[in-house]
Formats: C-alpha cells, structure tokens, sequence
C-alpha cells in the first residue's frame, strides 16, 4: 500500500518534471528532438501539420506537371521537370521529418488516399494553360516562401532542418515562375492576355487558402465558433512555438511582396481595393474573410476530388515497382548481378 | 525505431560530404529496399544541387544512441570540470585569454 502510494506520486512527480522541462525548452527558444518526451497535444499537433504539408507538396505537383509534356522550349521543360522534382522531394523531407514521430510514411499516405487527412485546398484549382505554370509559381510558391521562412526556426528539430532545406529552392521555383511570366507579358496580345488570365485565377487560392482562414472572430453567427476554434489552435501552435505569425501577419507581408512584382510585371492583380497606405506603412487589399475563405474552398471542391482520385490511381498503379523492389532485396546475396 | 519495413520502407539516414575537408554529415533519411536503393534515393533526394563528393547511407535501426533518461548520469563526464579549460590558468602573455 505504501510503495503503490509512493510510487503513484513518484510518477506524478515525474510527469510534472518533464512538463516543465518541456514547457521550459520551447519558452527558451530551443528545439524539440525527436528522443525528447512530447507531450501528446504537441505530437498531436506538429504531425498534423506536418503531414498536411507533405500531403500538400506531392498534391501540388499535380497541376504544374500536367505541362511537363507540353512545355514551350526545352529550357522550361528542364526548369519546370526540376520544379516539380523538388516539390517530390519536400514531400520527401517531410515525410521523413513526420516519421521521427512514430507513423509510418505508408501509414500517413493511407490517411490521405482515405481522407482521413487533406492537403492544402490551394493546389485544388485546373492549371488551364500554360501560363498557368508560371502563375502557380509566382503566386502559391512566393505565398510558400513567406509562410515557411519562419518555420526554418519552428521548435520541432526535424520539421525546421526539413523546411530549411525546402526554403533554399523554393526560390529558384518562384523565379522561374515569375521569368516565365515575364516573358509572356513581354510577348505577343495573346501571350499577354493568357498571363493575365492566370493570374486572375491564382490569386485567391494563393491570397486565401496559402494562408488559411482569417484569425479574427469575424462574419455571420455559423462562422463565430469555427473562428474561435482556429483562433484557439492558432494560439496554442504559437505558444509551443510551432507557428511563428498569424495567418493574416504573414497574408499581409505576402500582398507587400508582391504588388510591387505585379507591378514590374504589368499584370492586374484581381483586387480593386489594392492601394498604398502611408500610414499603415503597408498595401490595403480587400480582407480575407471567412466567406471568401469558404467560397475558395469550395470552388475547388471538384477538382480536389480529380487529385485525389488521380494520386490513389498513381499510387496502386505503382504497387509493382514496390513490390519488385522488396523481392530484389530479399534475394540472396549470390543471385544478385553484379553492377 | 525499428518497424515493419514493407514496400521498399526500410528507412535509412543518409550523410553527406558536401566537399574535400568536411567530415560527413547527417541531412535526413530516405526509404530503400536494400543499401543500393537507398544511396540511389538518397542521390536524388540530397543531391540535386551542388557537387558533393560522397554519401553514406545506415539503417536507421542499426544506430545505437545514448538514451535522454540517461542523460545527466551519462554525459556527467563533462560537467562541472573547469579545469579542463585554459581559461581557468594564468594566461601567457599580457594579451590574456587569446594566447596559445
């Protein structure tokens, strides 16, 4: 009786401990390893994040690699293949990073084949033309950028080294996108009307669904508790230091960047309330509402289904490579040819 | 660490010499059925840019760490032992500190 007392605050004694020294790490700005005790809502949370992005980086190779084949020169073909290998390969960081937490990357990719979890809503819009490619990448990677540069510094180890590395290319795909732009806006009425035009249709995913839904507890009654929810989450991710800025901190920076690009560019950006403001030091923009957020969302509900039907198809129609792949490791050491 | 690997997903880390005088060093994991899949997945993963010069791949169940329960027991070698630095001496010169 007395040694199972004991023993129960001794236990309680050492929960406490290791919730301190967690609590402490995070607060000093140091980060979290994988051998480290988590507690379970901070597991919970940075693989959830991290899982939705890798999701989001496999998913988004879908629109801009519809064009590999129809690329107008072999120097964008090399530089939109090179492209969208990268995004393959973040996928692959971030699997990677994800599996430090106890889940397999097969488990993670049944999650999404089943829709247990979702990629971003960004990458769920037809890339239509060729300009498309450009626009994607201008707009959605310069929206990457300016959300990922603070998560090189998020407090768990192997999602930040993961984004570090993803933050050193993710430069090259916005110039790329924003040259190939370029060239069109330089080029003939059509090419200059088809810039335009994907523009005008990459806007809002990159403005809205880049950055998430607003943070503020704003709109209709139905939008008050689902914004007090993200709100809460929000709140907490910053706390433990897993989300550096609000959606709307980073929305803003993000609209700074790019009117003056949009701007040297000679494109449009579809937003009539875009203009300077002295005072707040910052560009004004029609806000992101949860409406607009919702609207966006739903305007790719369609083709988010085609992606996913068309990720699950590529990955049963691969089946056999895994597979031949485990029986050539398994064979003997003797029947294996060698190089 | 060590899981049902099916599917080529065995999982490995992979180390890098990035160039000529630097050890190698540990930049991620990859998946691979066997040790040639893995440095060939490991190429195309770590190595799309640059010139490194060799890669290293481990099963990642075949690295033996110390464990964080043991963590102050273990490395309290190196702790509390001011003596083992030149700071703690007279220094050589009037320059202080920044003599050899």
């Amino acid at each position: 009786m007395t040694t199972e007392a004991g023993s129960t605050a001794a236990a309680a004694d050492d929960v406490k401990q290791r919730d301190e020294y967690f609590d402490a790490l995070v607060a000093a700005g140091e980060c979290v390893e994988p051998r480290d005790w988590l507690p379970d809502g901070y597991r919970r949370m940075v693989l959830r994040q991290i899982a939705q992005h890798a999701h989001s980086e496999i998913i988004g190779m879908q629109p801009e690699g519809s064009w590999l084949t129809r690329a107008p020169s072999l120097h964008r073909k090399a530089a939109l293949l090179a492209k969208v290998q990268d995004e393959a390969g973040h996928g692959l960081y971030l699997y990677a990073a994800a599996e430090t937490l106890g889940v397999t990357r097969a488990e993670l990719l049944d999650a999404l084949h089943n829709g247990h979890q979702r990629s971003s809503d960004t990458f769920n819009q037809p890339a239509l033309t060729w300009a498309d490619t450009g626009a994607i990448a201008w707009l959605t990677d310069g929206a990457a950028v300016i959300n990922q540069a603070p998560l090189c510094r998020t407090s768990y180890g192997p999602y930040a080294r993961a984004m570090q590395r993803v933050c050193q290319e993710e430069t090259f795909h916005v110039r790329q996108g924003y040259d190939l732009l370029w060239s069109l806006c330089r080029g003939t009425r059509e090419q200059q009307e088809m810039a335009q035009d994907a523009v005008d249709r990459w806007w809002l995913p990159a403005v809205a669904l880049m950055f998430g839904p607003p943070d503020t507890v704003e709109g209709g009654d139905g939008d008050t508790r689902a914004a007090a929810l993200g709100a809460a989450v929000s709140r907490r991710s910053m706390a433990w230091g897993i989300k550096r800025h609000t959606n709307d901190e980073l929305r803003q920076r993000f609209i700074d960047n790019v009117v003056p690009q949009a701007e040297r560019l000679g494109v449009t950006l579809p937003d009539p309330a875009i203009r300077w403001n002295e005072e707040r030091g910052h560009y004004d923009f029609t806000p992101v509402t949860w409406q607009v957020y919702r609207t966006a969302v739903a305007a790719g509900a369609q083709c988010g289904r085609q992606r996913l039907a068309h990720r699950v198809a590529a990955h049963e129609a691969g089946a056999w490579v895994r597979a031949a792949a485990d029986a050539y490791a398994a064979r003997p050491v003797t029947e294996r040819q060698e190089p | 660490m060590s899981r049902e690997a099916a599917g080529g997903q065995t999982p490995w880390e992979v180390f890098i010499r990035p160039r000529r005088g630097l050890s190698h060093q540990h930049v991620g994991s990859v998946h691979g059925a066997d040790a040639d899949m893995a440095i060939a997945n490991a190429r195309d993963l770590y190595t799309r840019r640059g010139d490194p010069l060799s890669i290293w791949v481990v099963r990642s169940d075949a690295v033996r760490a110390s464990s964080p329960d043991e963590k102050d027991p273990f490395f309290s070698n190196g702790a509390d032992k001011p003596y083992r630095y030149p700071q703690m001496y007279v220094p050589l010169s009037e320059a202080g500190d920044h003599d050899e």
